[in-house]
């Protein structure tokens, strides 16, 4: 996972509400596309004109946004389906940080797994961000002080869980972590096969 | 100290306790599909690492099948290629796999429960966000994306923060011909689609030990459409009955000692929640979605609500959005609102009970002229099952064509979608702005709303519908 410390850049602001995995990434997209070529497709039912063309009233169309590494975003960003390639998706248009007052939680999650700072904010303060990044001023996220800044606004400061926090700062890989967690795990695992062995017996009976 | 449920099940699972107030917890089963699993188990294999657990994952195929009848795999090159590579992924790391010849194959969210895989006590993931329908037993099952799947994978474990507690408390019993799709659609509708943000809520009270296990699927089956990733029930009598004797339950004397400790399992009588929320269940009605979000609902003889009138400013901008895309005008009567196509499916709404409770409107009608009707079982086994009850002959004299388990319709993965611009009745869980396809407008039901609009050709409960003929 990429580090993440500071990212300083364009925030645009897309301040719906509910915004859904499904309309960041259309599942057709999921099923025939791998990592890697998911860009392209972003937020594609708002980019393109049904001909297909760029559409020029949408945000991410419109300069300076176009390679914005900050989104502002509605309360309930990411609700919807676990789609991880949402998150992918908007890596790959160069988004590393999405401010919002609330995101849904398996999005939340999966922006953590992949080094995309989530940042809670109070709308009243997402608005104003958003504000000023139309103005065309240049927002600065600080993950070490934890802090929002932006030329003409008080800084605003945000929180996020110490172990995410770490996480992200260090671009820890989790599964490499857990896996020092070998003996404990067998252990767990040991103890509960007598304590609930109809956990452990299904497989016994697949037959596949 | 009295404990909730959520706090007995984390409790038992975590391994360790990691900094920052994440635990690492074990999971007692992981569900996959080919949509998420062939790419997760790519990534582990591409580490050189084994499944730490293939006797603990099980796997089959519904995102990307096809659902045509007798079919077998994509309708597709390229969901073929997805489906034998879920096959081979699946064999090579000895993940049992329910397929079309083994007749186990489904929705994993059907199958999951159907077979005893999915237990009282257990924790139970899934690289999809209904995995909380298995909440349904009892059981902490929550959705997680592809980076978490592979962590499953490889270790068997998830890292995991304590979500906070919510309890819903349905009061009362709920009026004849109100359905579980009608008491969380107007719970969502009270709530709104982030209520549940952070939570994992356990459904309580009458109205829900009243519900068959099919009904509480449904109900928690739609508890990420409230923002919570986990929804339960305090497993009972209806859940031991239910589980006695499913393939991979346990069995003789090993059921007994089981239930002797999912007994155990409910919420203690003092046990305080971080939030509670009282419903009224007398106060249900036949409940649809007329908009864009789960929360966008009305009952079935309500009238399209207004944005100025009916909503507070700030959401004004988002319903007048909503109701442009679904080309509805305030005011209109919810029940003349006419369609194009029905869809009976998905992990919300394709088990027997709910075949059951569409053939049972359909019987003796027909779809009304120039619209489409499908009806995709959740599983082979439900299939099965209805075919021996002659439900699918009452679906195809009524006109639905009648087809192979998959997720289809629900969320088109598989090429299954709704045309542009056409309005459809779904009992599934999604109506968002192009789920079921671009410029699909969808309406969000239960079976026997989704069965008796068919029959009407515009929105309508059975109750509107005329007698029967003969």
């Amino acid at each position: 996972m990429i580090p993440f410390t500071v990212c300083e850049g364009p925030a645009a602001p897309l301040l719906q509400a509910n915004i859904d995995t499904d309309m960041i990434i259309r599942i057709e997209r999921i099923s025939k596309l791998s990592r890697g070529e998911l860009g392209p497709w972003a937020f594609e039912m708002w980019r393109y004109t049904e001909s297909g063309a760029s559409n020029p009233d949408f945000v991410l169309n419109r300069e300076p946004f176009t390679q914005a590494p900050i989104l502002l975003a509605g309360a309930n960003f990411g609700c919807g389906s676990s789609r991880e390639m949402a998150v992918w998706a908007l890596q790959e248009i160069g988004v590393r940080c999405i401010i919002a007052p609330g995101f849904g939680d398996i999005f939340f999650s999966n922006c953590l797994q992949n080094g995309l700072l989530p940042v809670v904010v109070d709308e009243v303060k997402v608005q104003r961000l958003a504000a000023q990044a139309e103005e065309g001023r240049h927002l600065r996220v600080d993950l070490e002080e934890m802090r929002v800044s932006c030329e003409g606004l008080p800084d605003v400061p945000f929180s996020l869980a110490e172990g995410a926090r770490q996480a992200l700062l260090e671009g820890l890989d989790e599964i490499g972590q857990t896996l020092k967690y070998d003996a404990p795990i067998n252990a767990f695992q040991a103890r509960d096969r007598q304590a609930r062995p109809w956990v452990y017996g299904a497989a016994r009976s697949a037959s596949c | 100290m009295p404990a909730t449920m959520l706090d007995k099940i984390w409790d038992t699972h975590v391994i360790a306790t990691l900094p920052g107030e994440v635990s690492l917890l074990h999971v007692d089963r992981h569900l996959m599909h080919e949509l998420t699993g062939v790419e997760a188990l790519c990534r582990v294999a591409g580490r050189q690492l084994p499944v730490r657990n293939p006797d603990l994952t099980f796997a089959t195929l519904d995102h990307v099948t096809s659902t045509r009848p007798l079919a077998r795999d994509g309708d597709e090159p390229w969901s073929t290629r997805m489906i034998q590579a879920m096959r081979a992924e699946s064999r090579a790391h000895r993940i049992p796999l329910f397929d079309v010849d083994d007749g186990r194959k489904g929705i994993v969210h059907v199958i999951g429960p159907e077979l005893g895989l999915t237990l009282p006590g257990l924790t139970v993931v899934c690289g999809d966000s209904h995995t909380c329908t298995h909440g349904a037993f009892g059981a902490l099952a929550w959705g997680i994306g592809s980076s978490e799947v592979a962590h499953v994978l490889a270790t068997q474990t998830i890292r995991q923060r304590k979500p906070k507690s919510m309890r819903v408390n349905f009061r009362g019993a709920v009026r004849e011909g109100v359905t579980a799709k009608d008491m969380i659609l107007h719970l969502i509708g009270k709530l709104g689609t982030a209520a549940g943000t952070g939570f994992a809520i356990e459904y309580a009270g009458p109205a829900i030990r009243s519900l068959d296990m099919e009904g509480r699927m449904t109900l928690c089956n739609l508890s990420i459409e409230l923002g919570a990733r986990q929804g339960m029930i305090a497993p009972d009598e209806t859940t031991f009955r239910y589980l006695e004797g499913r393939e991979f339950a346990p069995q003789g004397a090993m059921f007994d000692r089981a239930v002797e400790a999912w007994r155990s399992l409910a919420s203690d009588d003092t046990a305080s929640f971080d939030h509670e929320v009282e419903i009224d269940s007398a106060a249900i009605r036949p409940t649809v979605t007329w908009g864009t979000s789960p929360e966008h609902v009305a009952e079935i003889d309500a009238v399209v609500p207004d944005p100025d009138r009916d909503c507070d400013p700030g959401g004004r901008a988002a319903w007048r959005l909503a109701l442009a895309y679904m080309r509805l005008e305030p005011g209109q009567p919810i029940n003349t609102i006419p369609i194009d196509r029905v869809f009976i499916g998905s992990c919300t709404n394709s088990r027997l009970s709910d075949l059951r409770e569409a053939a049972n409107v359909l019987q003796g009608r027909h779809i009304a002229a120039g619209r489409v009707g499908w009806v995709v079982p959740g599983s082979l086994q439900v299939k099965r099952d209805a075919e021996r009850e002659g439900l699918d002959k009452i679906f195809t004299q009524a006109g639905f064509e009648w087809r192979e388990p998959g997720c289809s319709m629900c969320v088109g993965a598989n090429g299954d979608m709704v045309a542009p611009g056409q309005r459809c009745v779904s009992t599934s869980n999604r109506n968002f702005v192009g789920r079921q396809g671009p410029g699909a407008l969808t309406h969000l039901a239960s079976p026997a709303i989704a069965a008796a609009s068919a029959v009407a050709g515009h929105l309508a409960a059975p109750h509107m519908l005329p007698e029967r003929g003969l």
